[in-house]
């Protein structure tokens, strides 16, 4: 019985450590490097935080959508903006109950007046905003508010 | 008939988008108003006695960047208010869509909080759109000269959200000490993440 619960908890413990590994921190560099990604297909760069109402409604779409866009030269990237000290606290638990399975990572560099306006130049820091872009195909549209399903999978379509 | 949704759709992402409009920037003349505070009072900056310019806030009762800069905000009022710049604090959100943000929730904010400084309510989100506020917490540093209001900073408070005492650049302060020793303001526009305004939906 003992050894049983020892069990449990190893495998708890490495699906525990299997989730947080997915969960990439980033800084200015690899955001830079996301930014200037040459591969020919539509990046959908979501910028989001757990705390923030509207962003948590139109989380779900991402997520669905790029399910649906699997294999067909889209790529969505939901960087969230939580607070460094609430990753293993408040993301990671949110992403495990809403069956978030989309590449998320978590930008841990907080002076954002120093990487704000590499994002877009139109940008105040409001979020959700969502980037669409494609450097190959020279293509970049800066979506400053939510979305809603409908407008998303328009947004994609009219992009790709 | 999929063409003429998806023409329908964006019409009205362009209106979502008309509230993007552009923001006061240093050197412009910022406008006067005329906004309720938490107490039932109307107040115009121009009324406010012994003040050779303030910290006007866009501030709500429930954003949690907001949330992490309330100490703050209280420190700098306390700090700069007898010098001659207190804090304005200005709830732009509409109830609608944020019920938190009410004005009755402002009041139940300013007293568990005990505001001293002024806590006004931006019921028609005139103000907000004028200075072209787009995020809470988002501070604009206005100063008097020649009865005008000028504007010297807009942006955020420091460089950590998370943690104040990490801040090792404290923009608003840097911006008052330079206003108070008469020197220009060397960096006078930042960015910040924070909760975008929740604007009325227009239809």
């Amino acid at each position: 019985m003992r050894v049983f619960f020892i069990i449990i908890f190893l495998l708890a413990g490495s699906i525990a450590s299997l989730t947080a590994q997915k969960m990439e921190q980033i800084g200015v560099p690899e955001l830079e490097k996301v930014l200037a990604s040459p591969d020919n297909v539509l990046h959908v760069v979501n910028f989001w935080a757990t705390w923030c109402p509207p962003c948590v409604t139109e989380l779900p779409y991402f997520e669905k959508l790029s399910k649906e866009y699997q294999g067909m030269d889209v790529k969505f990237i939901l960087i969230s903006l939580d607070f460094p000290s609430q990753i293993e606290s408040r993301l990671i638990p949110f992403l495990n109950t809403n069956k978030i399975t989309a590449d998320v990572r978590v930008m841990t560099d907080l002076d954002y007046n120093s990487w704000i306006e590499k994002v877009d130049a139109g940008w105040q820091g409001n979020i959700p905003v969502t980037l669409f872009f494609n450097n190959a195909g020279k293509i970049k549209y800066f979506h400053p508010s939510e979305v809603t399903e409908q407008e998303l999978k328009y947004l994609i379509n009219k992009y790709k | 008939m999929k063409k003429h949704m998806f023409i329908s759709l964006g019409a009205l992402m362009m209106a979502g988008l008309l509230n993007a409009q552009s923001q006061y920037k240093a050197g412009d003349i910022a406008s006067d108003f005329k906004l309720k505070n938490v107490k039932g009072e109307m107040v115009s900056l121009s009324d406010i006695k012994d003040a050779d310019g303030f910290i006007v806030s866009f501030w709500c009762n429930t954003c949690p960047v907001v949330k992490k800069y309330d100490q703050r905000l209280q420190e700098l009022h306390a700090k700069y208010a007898p010098k001659g710049y207190p804090v304005i604090a200005i709830n732009p959100n509409d109830p609608a869509a944020s019920p938190g943000d009410s004005f009755e929730k402002m009041k139940e904010t300013a007293a568990k909080l005990n505001y001293k400084f002024e806590y006004l309510f931006d019921e028609t989100q005139e103000v907000a759109r004028k200075y072209g506020a787009t995020n809470t917490p988002h501070i604009y540093i206005l100063s008097w000269k020649d009865s005008k209001l000028i504007v010297e900073y807009v942006g955020a408070i420091d460089n950590n959200t998370d943690d104040a005492a990490a801040a090792d650049k404290k923009y608003a302060e840097d911006a008052l000490n330079s206003i108070l020793k008469g020197e220009q303001v060397s960096l006078s526009g930042t960015r910040a993440i924070g909760c975008a305004i929740k604007w009325k939906k227009t239809e």
